[in-house]
């Protein structure tokens, strides 16, 4: 009973390139970012690309997401464009958001990625009011809201799962716990060993998922979404996951706050080995995707670079409707 | 024409722009049964509860409701029981749904209308009496109305559900029982045009929300002595109708901005620093500034009134700038 299908080798490669795209795409965008190309702050999701492929790959195109400030990886595989997305981070006028949002609050309305919200928890709200117009609306859309466990500490997250819940509002509240807030571990942050408990005390459910696994990622989002488009309300996924890198900029990967045995520990994890050790994929199998990919990658770095600057006018534009 | 209050005023803008467009909907804390202040009372009746919807006391959460159901097409009019509580949706109001069209490189916009009350409402104390829309005038990408009687605060409150940017649109407690002439069938304020309330050659006094009443009745006990003031009410905050102030300053040369809010900070020292850029020459007299002392409002009535401005504090600061 219910056991997982045998998937085709096809499927296994198709999941395998999702997984490399963002994690190709963010190693580029820390090499861009540490030679000054690319400013501000960056937060990577490398380690993390098992949840982005498996909720968008649970997902219709219409249904919506609202991420966080590590939210790459959402966006791209929300559909959003390579190239406008690595212009977007550059800063420039062919940017996905004239060059205005960054890689913080990276936006593609049109692809259903309602934002890349900067505010820890503030994406929380805002989906269930998306939750709610779908539901005024009767569209059978499905908005997902993604945070990391910090967010899951704050008024927010409770506020926002009592009303969707109360409402019965079609949202799926997914926890990405990378095991850190900013440097600070979640066993100094959080009075409970699992976020996903939080849903019992809303009358959800609350489902522990393996985040370094996609397939597992995909079936449990499924599961949510079906509820969610059955009028039965909200879903707390929990998706145990790591954050390779640092928090943020150049911070390091291990040091001060976590120990490189901990580190070592995930990186045996890693979605792409998980996945390719699931679908017996060897190194020459991916090659070429590799290749592909990463050419792709070049590109999209190569139409960032030629792209204009903003026109400074348009920095009086779009304040007003 | 018949009078009405400014609830029953209110009321009628929401049922009215409810009837013609079904992406509106209000929703908040008692908002089924209109309390506190009765705006929503009744609406349940025609619109039912998908449209009018009470909620659990979360307002951060109330106002990213709006936030996210705007975003997609609906037309939200969130209600926060008093403005006070503003302060739990800052992060919503502010970082949300003023920059999220900016971010985006305007792929989205938000027309939500937050409606809330300020200001006096007598012996109810620091928490529950406070006029905060200097803040929200120092956000770009919101819009705040002031509305100072039932005819404007049914014609603005229908412009800015009909407007597709994040409107604060900030009430007052003391004017809701009063009635004023408000036309039968449909008409509009826009945003962004002052109203001039009476006109008079001796000094302009800008006056926000109550503070147009309380104008009023001081230029009353003015012209009794001989001056004659200009009233002019600015109706939106922003957009801040800045060519009115500025004419009426130019026939008059003299100004004197009267607001409920703390003085420090405040939309009067707004309004004082555009005429002295734009109308320093025209000028004949320093502004001068009534608002409320820099103090959290008292329970105790005598000291609520002590802090909060006063038609004499009005007439004086006139006297003053007139006898320069």
């Amino acid at each position: 009973m219910n056991r997982p299908k045998v998937l085709a080798k096809e499927r296994y490669l198709e999941l395998y390139r999702k997984l490399v795209m963002i994690r190709r795409l963010e190693e580029k965008i820390d090499e861009l970012f540490r030679q000054g190309v690319i400013k501000g702050a960056v937060h990577l999701s490398i380690g993390q690309e098992a949840v982005a492929v498996g909720v968008s790959e649970a997902l219709d195109k219409k249904d919506l997401i609202i991420a966080t400030h590590r939210g790459h990886g959402h966006c791209l595989m929300k559909g959003a464009d390579l190239k406008s997305m690595m212009a977007e981070l550059c800063g420039k006028a062919t940017g996905l958001c004239k060059g205005k949002g960054g890689s913080m609050h990276i936006i593609d309305v049109k692809r259903g990625m309602l934002g890349a919200v900067g505010i820890v928890g503030s994406g929380m709200p805002m989906a269930t009011g998306v939750g709610l117009a779908i539901k005024m609306q009767r569209t059978g859309q499905v908005c997902v809201c993604l945070f990391g466990d910090s967010a899951s500490h704050g008024g927010m997250f409770h506020e926002s799962l009592n009303v969707a819940s109360l409402w019965k509002l079609p949202v799926v509240f997914i926890c990405e716990n990378n095991l850190y807030g900013l440097t600070v571990s979640m066993k100094k942050a959080s009075a409970v060993k699992d976020i996903a408990i939080r849903a019992k005390a809303y009358a959800v459910p609350g489902v522990v998922v393996d985040g370094m696994d996609v397939l597992e990622v995909q079936r449990a989002v499924q599961r949510a979404v079906k509820r969610a488009r059955d009028g039965l309300g909200p879903s707390l996924l929990e998706c145990k996951t790591y954050r390779f890198m640092g928090h943020s900029r150049g911070d390091p990967a291990y040091g001060p706050y976590r120990t490189r045995e901990e580190w070592e520990s995930w990186k045996q994890r890693d979605p792409l080995l998980v996945l390719m050790n699931k679908g017996g994929l060897t190194s020459k199998e991916v090659e070429g995707i590799d290749r592909e990919v990463s050419r792709e990658i070049e590109e999209a770095v190569r139409f960032a670079e030629e792209s204009p600057e903003p026109d400074l006018s348009s920095a009086l534009e779009d304040i007003y409707a | 024409m018949r009078a009405i209050t400014y609830a029953e005023a209110l009321r009628e803008a929401l049922a009215e722009e409810m009837r013609r467009d079904e992406r509106v909907f209000v929703f908040g804390e008692d908002v089924e049964l209109g309390y506190a202040f009765t705006v929503c009372k009744g609406l349940i009746d025609e619109f039912g509860p998908e449209r009018v919807r009470d909620t659990p006391i979360c307002e951060q959460t109330i106002v990213g409701i709006a936030v996210g159901s705007s975003m997609i097409g609906m037309r939200p009019v969130p209600e926060i029981e008093f403005c006070d509580l503003l302060t739990l949706c800052m992060d919503q109001i502010c970082n949300e749904a003023a920059k999220l069209r900016y971010m985006s490189g305007g792929q989205v916009c938000f027309p939500l209308v937050v409606r809330s009350p300020a200001g006096k409402w007598g012996s109810f104390g620091a928490q529950h009496s406070q006029t905060l829309d200097a803040w929200f005038m120092h956000v770009p990408g919101l819009k705040v109305a002031v509305p100072a009687t039932p005819y404007d605060a049914k014609g603005l409150l229908k412009s800015a559900i009909r407007d597709d940017n994040p409107v604060l649109f900030i009430e007052r407690k003391l004017l809701y029982q009063i009635p004023g002439p408000v036309p039968e069938g449909e008409y509009l304020v826009p945003l962004g045009q002052a109203k001039i309330h009476r006109e008079g050659k001796d000094a302009t006094v800008v006056a926000i929300g109550r503070m147009v009443s309380l104008a009023l009745n001081a230029s009353e006990t003015l012209e009794k002595e001989g001056i004659k003031a200009t009233i002019l009410d600015p109706r939106t905050l922003v957009p801040l109708d800045r060519e009115s102030i500025l004419a009426s300053v130019r026939e008059t040369h003299r100004v004197v901005i009267v607001e409920e809010g703390c003085k420090t900070g405040g939309v009067g020292g707004e309004i004082a620093a555009v005429v002295s850029e734009e109308a320093l020459d025209d000028l004949d007299a320093p502004i001068r500034r009534v608002a409320a002392l820099d103090t959290p409002v008292p329970f105790n009535a005598a000291l609520e009134d002590f802090v909060l401005p006063s038609e004499e504090r009005i007439i004086q600061a006139v006297r003053d700038v007139v006898s320069f």
